[in-house]
């Protein structure tokens, strides 16, 4: 085998050990790199009130309460679990039943949130309006287009 | 027949034969590109923002695609040691992070409307910064050490460690709860973008990849000019 292979094979080799060693370390450094806990894992994770976190998750269906102006109440569910979440502040466009959610905040006691942060979590489905007008028209709109 | 990716002598020929044509199909592609971006459809929950895609997919592929590029020719050029791959990873380097930038801009605009916030440090995000980062120092180091051969083999070898990103950023949304949505067009299921987005969004992948090779093949003609004493 000529030099030159050789040192691609070193190469190749490099680099696969480097990136095996780089996905072991991500892979089990996952609980820091998540950017947020379904309301399952905040349940069974027994948090400390006080903590700062995050939860994502979708917004119960007409769970949705305004109390003023601009303080809300809501709940935020992963279909097993759901957590009452308290926010003063402006809600951004896309936050809506039903729609995805990540909440920053600090856990009272169990199950409920105050969130000082609402981020609104967009999905993958991109379609024109109209074609919305058109499925819901023929009942063809489906739940999992939210 | 593909001796032209390796050959500085043959790229330049060839470069030459294409770049005429080449400006022309760019220019046509732009203007198709953009009056389809125009005419497409407004998103059912988006509104108007869903244009934004139209300029952030197509950069956020091309970053990644430069990158890839400049790892297959480290490889190449630290093995077979071929000087055409030094030229390339210093011509190219600054493409990849201008589109990077582009795309972390175009992003930050889509999320400050959509999720409520410019910035958050989430897995996806904080992976193509990481990207930038490694652009700039790859920039960086071609202003480090005297010796032309070390400086090279420095480039490459960092391009290569760097090269590990790659991986991570495609499958961030997927590894990790992010607040970046998915993948909607690499899906394995039925696509999650409607026809009628996902032609504009294709024509501007295509227009925006001409757009950089024309300056990738500026940048590398010069590059050659430039070393034209010790080729």
């Amino acid at each position: 085998m000529s030099l030159r292979f050789q040192r691609l094979i070193l190469i190749l080799t490099t680099l696969v050990m480097l990136s095996a060693a780089l996905l072991l370390i991500l892979f089990n450094t996952k609980q820091n790199i998540v950017f947020f806990y379904t309301p399952t894992e905040l349940i069974e994770n027994k948090i400390t009130s006080g903590v700062k976190v995050r939860i994502g998750g979708y917004i119960k269906k007409s769970s949705i309460k305004k109390k003023s102006i601009n303080s809300y109440e809501f709940k935020i569910t992963d279909n097993k679990n759901e957590i009452l979440i308290f926010y003063n502040g402006i809600l951004p466009d896309l936050f809506r039943e039903g729609q995805g959610a990540v909440i920053e905040g600090s856990i009272n006691d169990q199950n409920t949130v105050n969130a000082s942060k609402v981020y609104a979590k967009h999905d993958e489905n991109y379609m024109p309006a109209s074609i919305k007008k058109e499925l819901e028209k023929n009942n063809q709109w489906k739940k999992e287009y939210k | 027949m593909f001796n032209f990716l390796i050959n500085p002598n043959k790229f330049n020929k060839f470069a030459d034969v294409i770049f005429k044509p080449l400006i022309v199909i760019t220019s046509l592609t732009i203007i198709v590109g953009l009056l389809l971006v125009y005419l497409s459809p407004l998103d059912y929950q988006q509104g108007l923002t869903v244009k934004i895609m139209y300029i952030h997919v197509p950069s956020a592929w091309l970053a990644l695609l430069t990158y890839a590029i400049m790892t297959i020719y480290s490889v190449i050029g630290l093995a077979f040691k071929t000087p055409f791959s030094f030229i390339i990873n210093k011509a190219i380097a600054p493409i990849g992070a201008v589109f990077t930038i582009l795309c972390l801009l175009s992003g930050s605009m889509w999320g400050k409307p959509m999720w409520g916030t410019w910035w958050v440090w989430d897995a996806r995000l904080t992976s193509v910064a990481i990207l930038l980062v490694i652009y700039v120092i790859i920039i960086f180091l071609n202003y480090t050490f005297e010796s032309r051969e070390v400086r090279e083999k420095t480039i490459a070898i960092f391009i290569l460690i760097g090269s590990i990103n790659l991986p991570i950023i495609k499958f961030s949304v997927d590894w990790w709860n992010t607040l970046h949505q998915p993948a909607s067009i690499s899906k394995l299921s039925s696509p999650s973008i409607d026809i009628s987005m996902l032609q504009p969004l294709l024509v501007m992948t295509v227009a925006f990849s001409l757009v950089g090779l024309i300056i990738a093949i500026l940048r590398i003609k010069a590059e050659i000019l430039m070393r034209k004493n010790y080729l």
